[in-house]
């Protein structure tokens, strides 16, 4: 068990490589301060929020466009809170 | 050799735009392609580009290829290779209009045709009025580009390894380059993919510098593979900065903070850019204001506990003119660094672009390389395209909007080249066990076990070594110290190790052979720019301030043992008269 929840924390990392910087730097960041503590429904909605292509993603991050679900909202607020520490 | 092996007619490392284009045209000429790309191809670093990609279509204002190739000349600093330049210019309407038909969606004037909004560096009439050359599908060009080509390539049926990372090229002792050996990230796995050609379209090296814009998968992998396959890496000297990134984080503020009148300052406040530029200060041109914020930086007038920044101040507009002028930076500053720029200066120092050099190339997308009999001799089966290659269009400085061109025009070309090499090359040549080896043992190194430092923590040290001491700041002093500790950070490579062996997506073990690829790009870097004693577009040296036509007007060739090579600029066109060099001044 902490060896699959080992390999899905590495699974998740590398789906946090993006094509830009600024989602790299929001995504990675979040890896390291507040992805852990998630609730595993948030957790769900982290994955679902990592579906959407580059551009959108940014758009939610970014703070440009809210997320439609709340709880992706959620996650988006707590993503965002860890960016600038 | 026991590793599973696969076979294809042509192989594209590299998901970008630049793979994207060529896979499409190998698709649809019936080629057996596949593509093999270390994250989601969607996820390629193209997707960033957001200004737009530059052709003569004279839509808004009056325009023709041979003024946009003028610029692009002019733009190089005259080191581009003319001939590929004539090609890229000519090619470039047709380009965009295929990209039109292939369902990227430009913005559009009222009359229905594609606009064109002006950059820098565009002129009319070879270096009059301001042109309008740059198309856009709103300011998501690169997304919308990708988008498309994945679409349609999913549909041409190539064959995409996601998340395939390439360890290495094979190639046989004739010199034939027979493939690549790359490792699902997911399970571990190597896999050896047989091609009749290999296409490397891996980007660009940002992640060179510690500060640069470039997303983290922008490691240079396909220019070090290369380079370990023996063939050089040209002109990597030339690395485009611009002046104003958000200090350790990278991200572009646009010339348009200092355009609305914002102003940078030093730790005791002082406008400094009035002792560089008393004139133009604050607008004089990039590489003016890059080097004079290192400069304060070096000479201990930085700013922050470091002292390694200066700050950019927008403060005094007041919170509306910000609020409309600039919601973009102050997007991004309220994002990544919690402070409202109505309120707070932002922290800024100059971050790394564009990579100019790469794999040298010809304008079919061949790999060159100095063999046997001259300086420019294909090696067979390996191609390259896209802002891995140097073809080079770009010469020692790239105009914006010219890149995005680069990768289609060039992706297009390379893969009608593959077409004509697979008609004459029908059969799969046989492998040859020790070059196999050799790749698989390179993916062994990582599971060494041990003591030893974190790769890591020598990534994070090599970059910041780069950003001292071959970022925008450089001389003699400078550079030879770089280097010195380049060397030595190589060789503390050799003996670090990763804590982590696993095999399902084991991102240490992608992170340290990353680190390696950047290990070797530094070396040629700063080794290039080292021996270059001139200043050429991005490449510009405090103890050499002048270019040197006459003894510099050549393209550097740097192998990985170190050894530097030269071979001429190319500056015969295919049928105009040339552009000789004259003063770079706008
Ligand atoms: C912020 C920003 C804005 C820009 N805006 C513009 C603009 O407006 N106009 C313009 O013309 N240019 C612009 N550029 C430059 C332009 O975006 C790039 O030069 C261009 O997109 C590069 O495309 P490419 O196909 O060569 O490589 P990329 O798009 O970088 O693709 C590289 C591919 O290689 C794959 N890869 C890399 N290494 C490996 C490996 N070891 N194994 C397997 N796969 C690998 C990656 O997964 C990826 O699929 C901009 C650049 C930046 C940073």
């Amino acid at each position: 068990m902490a060896a699959d929840r080992g390999e899905e924390r590495r699974r998740i990392a590398w789906r946090c490589r993006r094509g830009m910087l600024e989602l790299d730097l929001l995504l990675q960041g979040f890896l390291r301060r507040g992805y852990d503590d998630l609730t595993a429904e948030e957790r769900e909605s982290f994955l679902t929020l990592l579906e959407f292509p580059d551009n959108p993603l940014l758009e939610v991050l970014m703070g440009r466009q809210e997320a439609v679900e709340p709880e992706i909202a959620r996650v988006v607020r707590k993503i965002r809170s860890a960016a600038a520490a | 050799m026991n590793v599973e092996r696969r076979k294809f007619d042509a192989l594209i490392i590299g998901a970008g735009g630049g793979g994207l284009r060529a896979a499409l045209q190998l698709a649809r000429a019936d080629a057996q392609v596949a593509v093999v790309s270390k994250v989601f191809p969607t996820r390629s670093h193209t997707v960033a580009a957001q200004g737009g990609v530059n052709a003569a279509l004279a839509n808004v204002l009056p325009d023709n290829w041979h003024w946009h190739m003028f610029d692009t000349v002019k733009g190089s600093d005259y080191l581009g290779d003319q001939d590929a330049i004539e090609y890229m210019c000519r090619a470039a309407p047709k380009a965009v209009y295929e990209l039109e038909h292939a369902g990227v969606p430009f913005s559009r004037l009222e009359n229905g045709r594609i606009y064109q909004r002006a950059f820098g560096g565009q002129s009319q009439d070879f270096g009059g009025e301001q042109a309008a050359r740059t198309c856009a599908a709103a300011d998501r060009t690169g997304h919308a580009i990708l988008h498309t080509l994945y679409q349609q390539n999913i549909r041409a049926r190539t064959h995409f390894f996601d998340e395939y990372f390439a360890i290495d090229l094979i190639r046989d002792r004739e010199g034939y380059v027979l493939g690549a050996l790359v490792m699902s990230i997911e399970s571990g796995e190597c896999l050896l993919i047989e091609a009749k050609a290999t296409l490397i379209a891996t980007g660009g090296a940002g992640q060179l510098f510690r500060t640069c814009t470039n997303a983290l998968i922008n490691t240079g992998d396909g220019i070090a593979m290369a380079m370990r396959a023996g063939v050089p890496a040209q002109d990597m000297e030339f690395f485009q900065f611009h002046p104003t990134g958000i200090a350790g984080k990278g991200m572009l503020i646009t010339e348009g903070a200092r355009g609305e009148g914002g102003y940078l300052i030093n730790r005791e406040g002082e406008r400094f850019m009035e002792r560089y530029a008393p004139h133009a200060r604050d607008l004089a041109s990039r590489d003016v204001v890059a080097r004079a914020i290192a400069t304060e930086v070096r000479e201990g007038r930085g700013c922050g506990p470091e002292g390694d920044h200066v700050l950019l101040k927008v403060d005094h507009l007041g919170e509306e003119v910000v609020a409309k002028r600039l919601p973009g930076i102050r997007e991004l500053a309220l994002t990544f660094l919690h402070i409202d720029p109505a309120k707070e200066p932002i922290p800024v120092y100059p971050t790394a672009h564009y990579t100019m050099g790469g794999i040298p190339t010809n304008r079919f997308g061949q790999v060159v390389a100095p063999v046997r009999h001259g300086p420019e001799e294909p090696v067979p089966g390996l191609y390259a395209a896209g802002e891995c290659a140097c073809v080079s269009v770009h010469g020692a400085n790239r105009l914006g909007g010219n890149s995005l061109l680069d990768i289609i025009v060039f992706g297009r070309a390379a893969a009608r080249h593959i077409v004509g090499f697979l008609q004459e090359n029908r059969y799969h040549r046989p492998l040859e066990r020790e070059s196999v080896e050799r790749a698989l043992e390179h993916r062994a190194r990582w599971d060494r076990k041990g003591k030893g430092e974190p790769v890591a923590e020598i990534r994070r040290e090599l970059r910041k070594v780069m950003e001292e001491h071959c970022g925008v700041f450089r001389d003699q002093q400078v550079l030879s110290e770089g280097l010195d500790k380049v060397k030595a950070l190589a060789e503390r490579l050799q003996e670090a190790v990763i804590s982590d062996h696993s095999r399902i997506f084991n991102t240490a073990r992608v992170e340290a052979m990353e680190t390696e690829n950047l290990m070797d790009l530094a070396l040629a870097t700063v080794t290039s720019a080292l021996a270059r004693t001139e200043s050429r577009g991005a490449h510009s040296r405090i103890d050499f301030p002048e270019r040197d036509d006459e003894n510099w007007m050549k393209h550097t060739l740097c192998f990985a043992d170190g050894r530097l090579d030269y071979k001429p600029v190319r500056t015969r066109p295919l049928t105009v008269d040339p552009f000789p060099p004259k003063p770079r001044v706008y």
